[in-house]
């Protein structure tokens, strides 16, 4: 099981306490009515689903409740950092 | 290739069994061939074996990174089963079913294909409204597919507990009489032996590690730990390592890797008849010839590529395992393990074209692929002869997620599969 820094709650959990949020820092549309089929399709489905360093949300749900992004190494699953929402990428 | 007889079995039985030779001769790669597989696979191996066996083109590599059979196909819990909810998915996966049947006899070697039945566990109402339309649409389709009650599913397997008071009380099931289960190993090496017999290398040991294009963006070959390979035709067949091989090609693709975990009792007698699913408590189970109660989790939440998995996933699936199997609380479990599976965002496979000439793709089959290995193998392998893809597989398209053709099986049965 992982163990997960909340940065809002700033404590390492068990990951039972956290639900994944898939892929970070993809970016909603300012004019969705003007975006394309092919914009479309790159935000909805297309992931980077890298073998290393990965940007992705989780959310502790069974503590404060807000969602941060962290950078995860998927061959390792060692977590290099997390930080709060809003926070430039890492 | 030496073929299985009883001929020949007794023929050798008189030399101790010496003169057997190895089933498929480890290969140099050469420098070009008329096609080329990216993952020994079941999937890639049967592609190989089906475009010698059916389109007579024999000049093919597969190029495995590990050992052929050691991706999902070695780590999964096997079991089959076609009762998807959609047309499209009905006919891809009875395509395979039809096929299991004979390939024993197809490919002369023991894949040991038991339809011993798979049945669904439905726990609530929800379960059993989708399990009724799943099998209607399934009997429209021709695909078998029959509701039991209670009492029904506990006659078809004895160690069901279906008392109303337990946390997760049997509504009733749905059952696939045609479902069960093969030895995976053997599928992988019955399909390299076929193969092989047949004039194709498989090539271990040995990563692809780039795709080369030409100046018209056409594919020229693959790029490996043992050097440059040419071929006008790659497919690649890579299963949770999809997104990376694409990516040497410049394409991204609609995929995230999860691991998967399966775990193995000690082996004990004979005590269960058929496969069960419960997707609710996402727990399944079977009992392999040798013995042990195989055992399915569901995936881990995050991406990785790790091979492993949390403890608390195979905790989770175990406690629904001795609620609705009691029997099972003291049996001790053996090992558990890990594989990653590449899952689309409609829990759909792509099995066709790519925008890139020259180059197929088979991937996307996620949980649930396994069941798949001799369609897949054989429109992989039609789609690589042709330049085309088959009927069947026409809608597997990459598009789909450009024009919103999804063929949601995510959403019809609501959870992995
Ligand atoms: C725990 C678990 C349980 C499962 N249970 C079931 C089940 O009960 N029923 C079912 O139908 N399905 C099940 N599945 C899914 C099923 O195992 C897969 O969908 C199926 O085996 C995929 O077959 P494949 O041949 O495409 O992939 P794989 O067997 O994974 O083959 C892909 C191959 O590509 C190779 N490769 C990757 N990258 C490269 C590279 N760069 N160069 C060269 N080679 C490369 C890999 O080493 C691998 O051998 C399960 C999966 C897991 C992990
Ligand atoms: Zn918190």
């Amino acid at each position: 099981m992982l163990l997960i820094h909340c940065p809002y709650c700033e404590e390492a959990r068990p990951e039972v306490e956290f639900v994944y949020g898939g892929e970070a820092h993809i970016a909603r549309p300012i004019d969705p009515s003007a975006f394309s089929d092919a914009e479309w399709e790159k935000l909805l489905y297309i992931r980077s689903n890298p073998r290393g360093r990965h940007h992705e949300r989780w959310r502790h749900t069974h503590g404060c409740g807000r969602f941060f992004n962290a950078v995860r190494d998927t061959v390792t699953d060692v977590f290099e950092t997390t930080y709060k929402a809003g926070e430039a990428r890492k | 290739m030496k073929r299985f007889s009883g001929f020949n079995l007794i023929g050798e039985a008189f030399r101790s069994h010496q003169g057997w030779p190895e089933h498929w001769p480890d290969k140099a790669p050469k420098a070009s061939y008329d096609a080329i597989i990216v993952g020994a696979g079941g999937h890639g191996l049967g592609a190989a074996y089906y475009l010698a066996k059916k389109y007579g083109i024999t000049n093919v590599a597969v190029i495995e990174k590990g050992w052929l059979g050691g991706g999902n196909t070695g780590r999964n819990t096997t079991i089959i089963r076609s009762n998807y909810l959609y047309d499209e998915s009905a006919h891809l996966y009875d395509h395979a079913v039809k096929l299991w049947d004979g390939l024993s006899q197809e490919l002369n070697y023991n894949i040991m294909y038991s339809k011993r039945g798979v049945l669904m566990l439905a726990h609530n109402v929800h379960d059993v409204q989708s399990f009724k339309r799943h099998i209607h649409a399934n009997r429209l389709n021709g695909v078998d597919n029959e509701w039991l009650t209670p009492e029904e599913c506990k006659a078809y397997c004895p160690p069901l507990d279906i008392s109303p008071r337990t946390r997760h009380p049997v509504l009733g099931g749905a059952l696939q009489r045609r479902g069960g289960t093969a030895r995976h190993d053997s599928v992988a090496w019955g399909y390299a032996r076929a193969a092989s017999a047949l004039g194709v290398d498989i090539i271990q040991n040995c990563a692809v590690t780039g795709i080369r294009r030409g100046a018209d963006g056409a594919i020229e070959g693959v790029e490996t730990e043992r050097g440059f390979i040419a071929s006008r035709r790659v497919g690649v067949s890579a299963a949770g390592s999809t997104s990376l091989v694409m990516k040497m090609a410049g394409l991204d693709f609609p995929l995230e890797s999860y691991p998967l975990q399966a775990l193995v009792s000690e082996p004990v007698k004979p005590i269960f008849p058929c496969v069960v699913m419960s997707n609710t408590v996402h727990a399944y189970m079977s009992q392999s010839d040798k013995g042990e109660l195989v055992i399915g989790a569901g995936t881990d939440q995050y991406t990785s590529y790790s091979q492993r998995g949390a403890f608390h996933i195979v905790e989770h699936t175990l406690a629904a395992i001795c609620e609705i199997f009691p029997i099972f609380t003291r049996m001790r479990m053996l090992r558990t393990w890990g594989g990653i599976v590449d899952v689309t965002p409609d829990r759909s496979p792509i099995l066709g074209k790519t925008p890139v000439k020259g180059l197929y793709v088979n991937c996307g089959w996620g949980t649930g692929g396994f069941k798949a290995t001799p369609g897949a193998g054989d429109l992989l392998a039609y789609t690589i002869a042709h330049d085309a893809p088959h009927a069947i597989n026409a809608p597997y398209n990459l598009d789909r997620f450009r024009n919103g053709r999804l063929i949601d099986e995510a959403a019809a049965a609501a959870v992995a599969h």
